[in-house]
């Protein structure tokens, strides 16, 4: 297993992996299986794909501890950045079909409407992990302030899930679903915190 | 080919569209005479099972006064794309788990404040006033619309049949419920059955329709099979669909989605841009086969039609 995760080409291959839903949509489109509201189609395509990648990105690093698999760190911050690709698509088909790309209205829209605010919110906040995803990043800000910042993500799912939720109008089970994965991922770094505070009064 | 007087036809008597068509086909294949056509059918008759009220059998009617002459959105999207909560909640759901929905027998009771309450069975519904043909603009709360040419007639037609009392003053609508053939209604967050309202003079106006039909036939299962309200200046769900049930009542009646959260939809629930729904804008939407969205109309364009029943109203107040 280590080898394979430590390969050059896993790294190639999860990359193409995470183009799948996209080159799907695409598929999609170009044989005009979009359905019969196709921006509607590719907004929650995109959405949905962005809160998947986003818990994709949060589950790294629980599952480099609990199954002793460092290694998996060198595929957080692709996937990371595959969240913020697919957030950038869905933000496109919100300002372009929605809104027109009229930004005053698109600006009101998004101080007006709080489930528009929360998922703008959520997008913005991926903005600067996104720039500062680089090694020479971590390098200017170092590494503590760097994770400092990066924390910020964990806002952005949360925000995420909560636009999905105020999204819906009455059947909250896929909200509630997603809401219940980051609740877990998000439980288990607290819980990482506390035992080690304890592991160390203890000590 | 030999038919009966139509009086004598009944609903469920009427052949299938996939029969037709295959029976076409099948005579355009061998070239048979009229004759065999006579005795394929009346045999189709006898392997068909009558119970069951078919979609997508043609419909006699004429055309009405009402029309829209904006572009008709296709069968396919109409029938693809909506919503029908008790068939699951995703826009492609009812298409797929409706279509083993059993529509006949039907019967549709008026009852509550008259005199003479009484059950139609769908033939009767499908007698009792010529139909029409109306194009009508649909707009959904979610900000999508369609444009549709249903068939039916004004629903006075019906209510005019009644010697409501003085105490009537609203009509409730209910919908057919049965959880063993609507097992995807689970979890949707709505309370079933389905129920919906008018007040007395909203359903006397000649817009208020009766729906028996769509595209020159009968309803599709998912588009609300056998009878259904087609109310075009109010939102979509206010159109109450597979309706079992008309009472004439005294106070305001409950209505499924207000009954769900009464600050986000209202028992008028008229199509307003103005007022938004408290989490997204009204005042654009996107009809269907359109990429940009464009301006919902008061009352979705039918104010004419309709704007003097709210005269003095608070619109904002009543939505």
């Amino acid at each position: 297993m280590r080898p394979f995760l430590s390969s050059k080409w896993t790294k190639v291959m999860v990359f193409l992996v995470c183009l799948i839903p996209l080159a799907l949509l695409i598929n999609r489109a170009l044989s005009g299986r979009l359905g019969a509201n196709p921006v509607e189609f590719l907004q929650h395509a995109t959405g949905d794909w962005t809160l998947r990648f986003l818990i994709f990105t949060l589950a790294i690093t629980p599952l480099r501890k609990l199954l002793n698999l460092p290694e998996l760190i060198r595929f957080r911050r692709m996937l990371g950045l595959f969240a913020f690709f697919y957030v950038c698509l869905h933000f496109l088909t919100y300002i372009g079909p929605d809104q027109s790309f009229d930004l005053a209205g698109m600006g009101k829209d998004v101080w007006k409407r709080p489930f528009i605010t929360v998922g703008f919110l959520a997008f913005v906040l991926l903005i600067p992990l996104a720039i500062t995803s680089t090694a020479g990043w971590i390098r200017r800000l170092g590494g503590r302030r760097w994770q400092m910042l990066h924390r910020a993500v964990y806002l952005s799912a949360i925000l995420g899930v909560i636009h999905y939720y105020w999204l819906v109008k009455s059947d909250v089970r896929k909200p509630l679903f997603y809401g219940a994965l980051v609740a877990i991922l998000l439980g288990y770094r607290v819980w990482a915190v506390v035992a080690k505070k304890v592991a160390a009064r203890t000590a | 080919m030999l038919i009966r007087k139509p009086s004598d036809l009944t609903y469920a008597d009427v052949t299938p569209k996939a029969w037709y068509l295959n029976r076409r086909k099948f005579l355009q294949g061998i070239g048979i005479a009229s004759a065999a056509a006579v005795a394929s059918q009346s045999l189709l008759r006898m392997a068909w099972p009558s119970h069951y009220a078919y979609a997508g059998t043609k419909l006699n009617y004429v055309k009405s006064q009402f029309d829209t002459d904006e572009k008709i959105t296709p069968y396919n999207d109409v029938t693809h794309y909506n919503n029908f909560y008790e068939f699951g909640t995703d826009k492609g759901d009812p298409a797929k788990n409706s279509q083993q929905f059993r529509t006949s027998p039907w019967t549709v009771s008026v009852e509550g404040e008259v005199a003479n309450p009484r059950k139609f069975s769908i033939d009767e519904i499908l007698k009792l006033a010529p139909l029409e043909e109306r194009i009508y603009r649909h707009r959904c709360v979610e900000a999508w619309s369609i444009v549709v040419p249903w068939i039916g007639y004004s629903l006075s037609n019906i209510l005019k049949l009644f010697q409501p009392t003085e105490k009537a003053k609203y009509v409730a609508f209910e919908s057919y419920y049965d959880l063993k053939q609507m097992p995807q209604s689970r979890g949707t967050g709505l309370d079933y059955p389905y129920v919906e309202g008018l007040r007395l003079d909203e359903a006397m106006n000649p817009l208020t329709l009766l729906c028996v039909g769509m595209y020159g036939e009968t309803l599709p299962n998912q588009d609300g099979a056998p009878v259904r309200m087609v109310i075009p200046w109010k939102y979509g769900f206010k159109s109450i669909k597979s309706i079992v049930k008309i009472k004439f009542v005294k106070g305001e009646p409950p209505t499924t989605w207000s009954r769900m959260a009464s600050s986000e939809y209202g028992f008028y629930s008229n199509v307003n841009p103005d007022v938004d729904h408290p989490r997204w804008s009204q005042a654009k939407e996107r009809r269907l086969g359109e990429i940009l969205k464009r301006k919902t109309l008061m009352f979705n364009g039918y104010g004419d039609l309709v704007a003097s029943m709210y005269t003095g109203m608070n619109l904002k107040k009543n939505f």
